[in-house]
């Protein structure tokens, strides 16, 4: 069942570092300081034995993240809740005038389907990425970043029209202040990680067309050597700006 | 569905997989779409819109993520610190109610209401 090898205290060293005394309990000898307390916590202890280290931290970060957008959230709960000033209607808001049609949330719904498309690709090039297909991978990538590119092309032009109609952060035409603080803060911060993403994106996609992973090629700022494994840590992060879009969908333009 | 768990290769699921749930994200994508097209009000278009963005990011972190696929020493340290949010909904839920009741008292603001307002005058709001 267990695989990993089981350390006792006198196994993991001591009567190497200390042959005169093999029965003790003491802990072996290692650095003071700081570098015995990292060392400590560094130690041979592994939580996620499926997961290599890549995948548990970029994990961890975004469950970090998790906790900031579920404030951004949060926050535009409360003040939506506590205001006496009726809420805009997002649903004209953020409505598009089509052909002398105007249909509501459009542009809300066309950038949920994009960045969802945008998702889909991410995920297969994931696939492509173990199977060491090269050119799909890279090809997939790429697509992925120009849907996130077009995502935020949209929420540019969707922040300059409301700007353009008078929405500012402490004010607007429609209703409660605090709906343009809200809609500024959330959208604002999703877009940025939708950037972020992009610019990765493209940095790994470049790595994987040039066979940085097959060549076993050493990172510029790691100066370590990259694994495919690299794609799918990137991929976590993508999905889970789409996942962020989802919650931000639900509650802040359809509630 | 693939049921093994991730080796060294990493997690290598069939095309398939990623196809289905690409389809159905769009399905429940529409679905929660239609509810504000179709202006259903009231606690039948909050639960749907509720239900709909928890089926969409179930999908998403589940497949598109791969937590189906991983430990359950993972899954548990990554999605159940989340849960304490709620406690934090809860809360401010709580402390938004007096707010709001402190605001209709003291400023006296009538026909206090967070619901929708319409653009136009003649619009259908609540």
């Amino acid at each position: 069942m267990s695989a990993a090898p089981e350390y006792s205290s006198r196994d993991a060293g001591i009567e190497v570092l200390s042959p005169a005394s093999p029965r003790s309990l003491e802990a072996p000898s290692h650095p003071g300081g700081w570098q015995g307390f990292a060392a400590d916590w560094a130690s041979d202890q592994t939580a996620f034995k499926t997961a290599t280290w890549g995948k548990a931290m970029i994990w961890i970060f975004l469950l970090s993240d998790t906790f900031i957008f579920s404030c951004f959230l949060l926050s535009y709960m409360t003040v939506r809740m506590s205001t006496t000033v009726p809420w805009p209607n997002t649903g004209k808001v953020f409505a598009l005038t089509v052909a002398g049609v105007e249909t509501p949330l459009l542009l809300i719904a066309i950038m949920t389907f994009i960045l969802i498309s945008s998702s889909g690709t991410m995920a297969m090039a994931v696939n492509f990425g173990y199977r060491r297909d090269r050119v799909t991978t890279t090809i997939l990538m790429l697509a992925t970043a120009a849907l996130g590119a077009s995502f935020v092309g949209m929420q540019a032009f969707e922040w300059t029209k409301l700007i353009m109609e008078g929405v500012r952060p402490w004010a607007n035409p429609w209703g409660a202040a605090q709906f343009g603080s809200s809609f500024f803060m959330i959208t604002g911060f999703h877009g940025t990680h939708v950037t972020i993403g992009v610019i990765f994106l493209l940095i790994i996609a470049r790595k994987v067309w040039r066979g940085d992973f097959d060549r076993g090629a050493r990172g510029f700022f790691t100066s370590r050597k990259g694994r495919y494994e690299i794609v799918e840590t990137m991929g976590l992060y993508w999905h889970f700006v789409d996942l962020v879009w989802v919650f931000i969908f639900a509650l802040f333009y359809l509630w | 569905m693939a049921r093994k768990t991730a080796h060294a290769e990493g997690q290598q699921h069939p095309i398939k997989v990623y196809l289905l749930v690409w389809f159905w994200l769009f399905v429940l994508s529409t679905c929660s779409y239609l509810v504000d097209y179709f202006g259903l009000q009231g606690y039948l278009r909050w639960s749907l819109i509720l239900l709909f963005m928890i089926v969409k990011a179930g999908l998403i972190v589940a497949v598109f993520m791969h937590m189906a696929w991983e430990r359950l020493a993972l899954i548990y340290a990554i999605l159940v610190p989340p849960g304490a949010v709620l406690l934090f909904v809860a809360i401010m839920a709580f402390e938004s109610g007096y707010t709001h009741l402190s605001r209709v008292t003291f400023f006296g603001t009538e026909g206090a209401s967070t619901e929708h307002m319409t653009i136009e005058p003649s619009g259908s709001g609540e």
